[in-house]
């Protein structure tokens, strides 16, 4: 059976990152809760870095799209705890950030390049455009991408 | 019983130093050494402002008086502020902002690691949250160190010089207030005391392997805690609460 919840989930897998918008909010696992209660939908997002600008921008987004698709009473909120990390992101979150050029957050090791997949690739910058990013170099295909931090 | 005002004050501590370390580190936009560089402080000081509104929500929400977290931020003068002093010093060079990220980050981390378990929840989970973002940056301005301190003799200099400016600002780290006291003996934080030890060695082995060296001198600068401050802060105030001040209630 399909819950209402379930109806929810499959609406915000159209609501993409703004800043990284190939990703689903759903994909990027900043999901924690929906709730259903007395009518209502409650989504519970977990932000994911302090300083990301798009930290109050997502709840609206969300909101957004429930009411485009006939839900009245929304309430978004955003959680501090759990705190997101990274190995929350699904794994076709994973295949589609690759996909866009973005090398996935990896557990020890280097980043594997995402234009030609060799391991051989140096850091240009601890940080990158956004807080979830670092910069680094492939030196197989020498293309510069940017790499999802562990987090 | 732990009357609210302590953990309210506490919190607004935390706030205070997230944002003004904040708002220096954000002076280094356009400014920075390379784009690299200017990129890594600018997310370190978006981290550090986002930071900060957590612990202003949550200050607001225990004092229940309904100021906002921006009130919070905006509409306090000098005294009523709660953060060290080293957060509110002159940007310096690069070499001095380094560094300073990386003793107060160092305690910083340390400090909220012992945060966790606290018997107020909500400090535990803030702190989580925060410290997963501190380590990294704690391993930039580690990095950072090594280079300049065992890159060319100008930039050891500029390290060493950076660590005798600031080195007296990291003993108010470890002086409780009279209000922090109480809450320490409510086990509802960790004593900044007990923590000296594990910092210092961590600190020291760092430094060592920079070759930077340690001052001997014993003075220190507190107060920071208290609201009292150097002139610096009326400065960073001026600057960031000019609009809220002048167009009071102007929303974005
Ligand atoms: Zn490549």
């Amino acid at each position: 059976m399909v819950t209402r919840e379930d109806r929810v989930r499959q609406i915000l897998l159209r609501v993409m990152d703004p800043e990284i918008p190939v990703i689903s909010v759903v994909d990027l696992g900043i999901i924690h809760k929906i709730k259903s209660v007395d009518g209502a939908i409650e989504v519970q997002v977990m932000p994911t870095y302090s300083g990301c600008p798009a930290t109050d921008y997502i709840p609206q987004l969300i909101a957004k799209a429930l009411r485009k698709e006939g839900y009245v009473e929304v309430k978004v909120i955003n959680v501090n705890f759990p705190v997101w990390g990274t190995d929350r992101i699904t794994s076709e979150g994973r295949r589609l950030l690759k996909e866009y050029g973005i090398a996935p957050p990896k557990v020890g090791g280097t980043p594997d390049c995402p234009q030609c997949g060799a391991n051989d690739v140096e850091q240009i910058s601890q940080f990158g455009s956004t807080p979830c990013k670092s910069l680094f170099r492939c030196r197989e295909c020498l293309e510069p991408f940017e790499y999802f931090k562990c987090h | 019983m732990i009357a609210n005002q302590q953990v309210f004050q506490f919190v607004l501590h935390l706030a205070d130093d997230s944002l003004i370390l904040g708002h220096r580190l954000s002076e280094w936009c356009g400014h920075g050494p390379t784009i690299e560089q200017d990129i890594a402080l600018t997310n370190l000081a978006l981290d550090l402002v986002g930071q900060s509104r957590l612990y202003y929500q949550y200050a607001a929400e225990i004092e229940g008086k309904g100021r906002t977290e921006d009130d919070l931020a905006y509409l306090r003068d000098v005294i009523e502020f709660r953060n060290h002093l080293i957060t509110e010093l002159p940007r310096g060079d690069f070499a001095f902002t380094v560094l300073r990220q990386y003793l107060w980050c160092s305690f910083r981390t340390e400090f909220y690691q012992h945060l966790l378990t606290s018997s107020e929840i909500k400090l535990g989970e803030l702190a989580a949250k925060c410290l997963k973002e501190l380590q990294y940056h704690q391993r930039f301005s580690i990095t950072w160190i090594n280079r300049l301190g065992l890159g060319t003799k100008v930039s050891h200099e500029k390290m060493q010089t950076a660590l005798d400016e600031l080195w007296p600002y990291t003993f108010e780290f470890f002086q409780p207030t009279a209000a922090e006291e109480k809450l320490i003996n409510a086990s509802l934080i960790p004593d900044c005391r007990d923590i000296r030890k594990t910092w210092d060695q961590s600190c020291q082995s760092v430094l060592r392997e920079a070759s930077l060296v340690v001052p001997q001198e014993h003075w220190d600068f507190q107060g920071g805690k208290e609201g009292m401050h150097t002139e610096h802060l009326g400065y960073i105030l001026a600057e960031m609460q000019f609009l809220q001040r002048t167009y009071p209630g102007l929303v974005w």
